[in-house]
This record gives C-alpha cells, sequence and structure tokens, in this order.
C-alpha cells in the first residue's frame, strides 16, 4: 500500500532531481552563475529576506500569539479574519497590492496627492523599497499561519502555572519570560527553521509583485531559478539551486530529526 | 460578568489598539480587489476609497465573457475546479494508503519512506519546479493538465501522508487486534475500522490538497502554456503582460477565483485548524 506514493516519488522527485544535478554537472555553470552580477544580488536579497524578514514575522506572530489567546467574543471574529491571507490564493491579492503601489493610478499615491498635493514614492522602481514591500507581502500571506502554529503552543502551556505566578505577583513581563518562554522557545525556533526553508521557495511574493525588477535587482533564489529557466539556461537555473544546497540540507536534516523523534 | 473597573477598560483598549489595526491590515488587499470590482475603470484608477458609482458591470463582463482575455473564463474556472478535486482525491487515496500501511499494518521500510516523504515536504517547492519542468517535458507531458495534477499530488501528499500517520498513530491498536481476532483481512480493516474512525483528518487532508492545487500558481503557469488548459491562475497572471490590461476585470476576475477556496476554508475550518496546525510543526 506504499508502492503508489514510492512510484510518485521516485518519477516526480527522484528522477527529476537525479536529471537536476546531472544537468548542472559542469564546472562551467557554475563560473557562468559567479560571473553573473545578478547572482550576487539576489544571494543577497535571499539573506536579507530570510534573516530580516523571517524574523521580523515571526517576532509578530508570537506577540500576535498572545492576543489571539485572551478569551473575548470579538477576539475569534478577529481571528476569524485574520487567517483570510492564508486561505486566499496569491495571485489576486498580490496584484492588488501591486495595483496598489502603482505610481501613477495605484490608490495610495492618488491619495498621497490628493492629502499631500505631493507626490508620492515610486514604490516598486526602488530595488531596496521594492524588496521591502516583497517582505512585507510575504508577512501578510504567512504571518496567520505562523501565529496559529504558536497559538497552539501557547494553549498547551497549563493555565495554573500563570495563576500561582499571579498570586506570587509576577509582571506580564516575568510571566512570558519565565512560563510562557521556556516552553515556547523549542517550537518558535523549529517554526523559523521550518519557515525559513520555507520561504527560499516563496516565489509568489517577489515574483508577482516587482517580477523581479527593477533591473532583475529583487530577485531571490526562487525566481532567479525561474528566470534562468525562462531564458533557457536550465545549467545555471540548476547550479544556482545546487549552490543553496549546502545551506538548506543541514536544515532539512535538523527539522526531520526534530520531527521524527 | 467582570466589573467594570479602570483596570478592565485599560486591558480592553490596549486589546482593541491591536484589534483593530490588525484587521485593517488584514483587508486591505482584499479591500483594494472588492472596490476595483465594483468600480468603473476610470474610478478605480482615481484613488476613490468608495466608487461614485459603484457598478455590477465588471461582474457582467466576466461572467459573460464580454472581454476578449476573458474568452475562456468558463473552461478555466472549469479547469481550475477539476485539477483540484482530482489533486485532492489522488492524494487523499495515495497518502491515506500510506499512512495506513506504515502506522497500521507496520510494513517494513516503512520508517524510510515517512523519511522520504517528511524530505520532500521540506524541499523549498520553487527548488522542485524546475528540474520537475524539466522532467514533465522528457515524460511528454508537458501543456497536458496530467502534468499539473502529478505535480501537485507529489507536492502535497508528504505532508499528508505526515498528518495521517500523526493521527493514525493515536487511533488504540487494540481495535485492529479485536477486529483481526473476528478474521477481518487487511482490507477489511481498512475499509471498516479504519476509515470511519479517520475521517476528520481525511477532511483536514483533503481539503488541504484541494485549496492547494486551486490556488497555486508556479507550477501551473510553468506547465500549462495553452490558454483553453489554463487554470484561472495562470490567466490572471497572463493578463499582467499587456500595458492596456482591463484591470477592472482583473480584479474582477482575482475576486471570483479567490471565493471558492474561502468559502471552503470557512466551511471545513474545525478540522483544518486542529488536523494542520497538529502535523506541521511537533511541540
Amino acid at each position: 500500500m506504499v508502492v503508489p506514493y514510492l512510484l510518485i516519488f521516485f518519477i516526480f522527485v527522484v528522477y527529476p532531481v537525479g536529471y537536476g544535478l546531472w544537468l548542472a554537472r559542469h564546472p562551467d555553470s557554475y563560473e557562468r552563475l559567479f560571473a553573473d552580477p545578478i547572482f550576487y544580488r539576489t544571494v543577497i536579497n535571499t539573506l536579507v529576506f530570510l534573516v530580516v524578514g523571517i524574523n521580523i514575522k515571526m517576532v509578530i506572530a508570537l506577540m500576535l500569539s498572545g492576543f489571539f489567546v485572551q478569551k473575548r467574543w470579538w477576539i475569534s471574529i478577529i481571528s476569524m479574519i485574520f487567517i483570510l491571507p492564508w486561505a486566499l490564493p496569491s495571485i489576486p491579492t498580490i496584484l492588488s497590492v501591486r495595483f496598489m503601489l502603482n505610481p501613477e493610478w495605484g490608490i495610495i499615491n492618488t491619495q498621497i496627492f490628493q492629502l499631500t498635493g505631493a507626490d508620492g514614492p515610486n514604490w516598486l522602481n526602488d530595488p531596496v523599497l521594492a524588496l521591502c514591500l516583497a517582505m512585507v507581502m510575504h508577512i501578510w500571506k504567512s504571518l496567520p499561519f505562523w501565529t496559529l502554529i504558536l497559538v497552539a503552543a501557547r494553549l498547551s502551556i497549563p493555565g495554573e502555572q500563570y495563576e500561582a505566578a499571579s498570586v506570587d505577583g509576577a509582571t506580564n513581563w516575568q510571566k512570558f519570560r519565565f512560563i510562557t518562554w521556556p516552553s515556547m522557545k523549542t517550537i518558535y525556533l523549529t517554526s523559523t527553521i521550518l519557515s525559513m526553508i520555507w520561504t527560499l521557495g516563496d516565489f509568489n511574493s517577489v515574483y508577482l509583485l516587482t517580477g523581479g525588477g527593477p533591473a532583475d535587482m529583487t530577485h531571490v533564489l526562487a525566481t532567479l531559478g525561474i528566470r534562468y529557466l525562462r531564458l533557457d539556461q536550465v545549467d545555471l537555473a540548476m547550479a544556482s539551486i545546487v549552490v543553496a544546497m549546502p545551506f538548506v540540507l543541514p536544515l532539512v536534516f535538523f527539522m526531520m530529526k526534530r520531527l521524527s523523534k | 460578568m467582570k466589573k467594570f473597573t479602570l483596570k478592565n477598560i485599560a486591558t480592553e483598549a490596549k486589546l482593541l489598539l491591536i484589534g483593530i489595526p490588525l484587521i485593517i491590515w488584514t483587508l486591505i488587499p482584499v479591500y483594494h480587489l472588492f472596490l476595483f470590482s465594483i468600480s468603473t475603470k476610470d474610478s478605480a484608477t482615481s484613488g476613490h476609497l468608495w466608487p461614485v458609482h459603484p457598478t455590477l458591470q465588471n461582474f457582467e463582463f466576466v461572467l459573460m465573457q464580454k472581454h476578449f482575455y476573458l474568452n475562456y473564463f468558463w473552461i478555466q474556472m472549469w479547469n481550475s475546479l477539476f485539477i483540484a478535486l482530482m489533486v485532492g482525491f489522488f492524494t487523499l487515496l495515495i497518502s491515506t494508503f500510506a499512512a495506513f500501511a506504515i502506522s497500521r499494518l507496520k510494513v517494513r521500510g516503512g520508517r524510510t519512506v515517512l523519511n522520504l516523504a517528511l524530505f520532500t515536504y521540506f524541499i523549498p517547492a520553487a527548488f522542485l519546479a524546475v528540474p520537475m519542468y524539466k522532467t514533465m517535458g522528457q515524460y511528454g507531458l508537458l501543456n497536458n493538465q496530467l502534468s499539473l495534477i502529478l505535480a501537485m499530488i507529489t507536492i502535497a501528499s508528504p505532508y499528508s501522508i505526515w498528518v495521517l500517520k500523526q493521527a493514525s498513530d493515536k487511533l488504540p491498536l487494540e481495535l485492529d487486534e479485536a477486529a483481526r481476532m473476528d478474521g477481518a483481512t487487511p482490507m477489511q480493516l481498512f475499509r471498516l475500522v479504519y476509515l470511519p474512525l479517520m475521517v476528520p483528518s481525511l477532511v483536514a487532508v483533503g481539503t488541504y490538497s484541494l485549496l492547494l492545487a486551486w490556488n497555486e500558481y508556479l507550477y501551473a503557469f510553468l506547465l500549462l502554456s495553452k490558454e483553453d488548459s489554463f487554470t484561472v491562475g495562470v490567466a490572471l497572471g497572463n493578463f499582467l503582460s499587456a500595458d492596456d490590461s482591463p484591470w477592472e476585470l482583473l480584479m474582477t476576475t482575482g475576486l471570483i477565483y479567490a471565493l471558492p477556496p474561502a468559502a471552503i476554508y470557512y466551511t471545513f475550518k474545525r478540522y483544518m485548524v486542529s488536523g494542520l496546525t497538529a502535523g506541521a510543526v511537533k511541540s
């Protein structure tokens, strides 16, 4: 009964990966990759995305999880709405944001003009700003999921611990520092690592918002691979992925060890 | 009932101070989508927060396919639905078999299969897309919806196996023993004992893979290239390539495309949240 899955695994994972590695076997591909200035920019963008973007997202998720465990009828309604970005498809919502940011007729700049009489920034035409906005887009989309995970973790902490702490006169910060954080730090760390691995594969936030532009300055590894593929340079596409493997695989094995315990 | 002390009011105020911005932050892109869909093009691009003359004309244009960008709208909706249903069904089939065999029948090598699945689950999806696209070409499946269905099954099943395996482990082993004492074959055990008990997790996994396939953009846009075989998502992406695209129609189509997953999610929310957060990260 495991045969159907194994067939899928060998035909659509093992063979493609093996074939991909074979395509990227020539040292020449790597030389050309390293000679491509876009590649360096991409590596930096990817690192910023992972280190800055993900950590900001996880800290916000950790704080929001404290908000969502409060028992109020209106907080349950907010949590219903809050999950929406995660359930909706990326493309309409990201395009919606892209249109908002249009410098000439987007709603943000027309509002800025009506209120102040000045022209708003050319949002997606500035590489730094565009990358930041792609991170914001990513956070908008995946914050609900991670908040939900951390809410589940918070709810599994026994309430008596907090009651006992209250009796002893602990402040909110002390409760967080000595009860919440110790019981959540493992899952927080695991979530952060998992989110980093997955974000490497986040094609939509960057591609649909900036298309990698302006001038290919906002690519991340996920979009760069597809860009090479579209330019019919499959070996470069594969090489850019292979180069990331020494960083990805240790994280993947760490996660596998954590989960299969 | 809580007393209305100053301290309580301050706490509520602080909570509201988080809650209100949170709602606005979440809804802005969705509201903007909606705003476009009820505006004429002139109104939508002149910065009104609410249209001067709200109109349903855009919906009429989309649903009646009255623009050459929309010639295939209903076919594309059908494509999205068909692909999502196929992915949901086969993912469920494959992963239930695997989870049952690994967790209940304890087949040899089950542990290894689970690890292989987990490994696939952790590979960033965009990284697998490049080699997948090349191999689909070799298999002669490019431009064929089968390629997208198979690719999405490949991506959806590892997580499904993982979640279902976790859920199966929680069912008491005595059930299996009792059924076997009564002479049940493994197939009977599967059909009569296992499946009925697993319904909540099966609903969670089915919904998960259905939504994953319906919402997918990258693989759909790589693997499909004919307008009449596109999913709605790919068609939306194609609007972007033209300079004079009818933005208001694009946004209306996008809103219609976003409604079914939202409806499905809220219908099965109860199963989704517990099933999926339990499997995602073990605490």
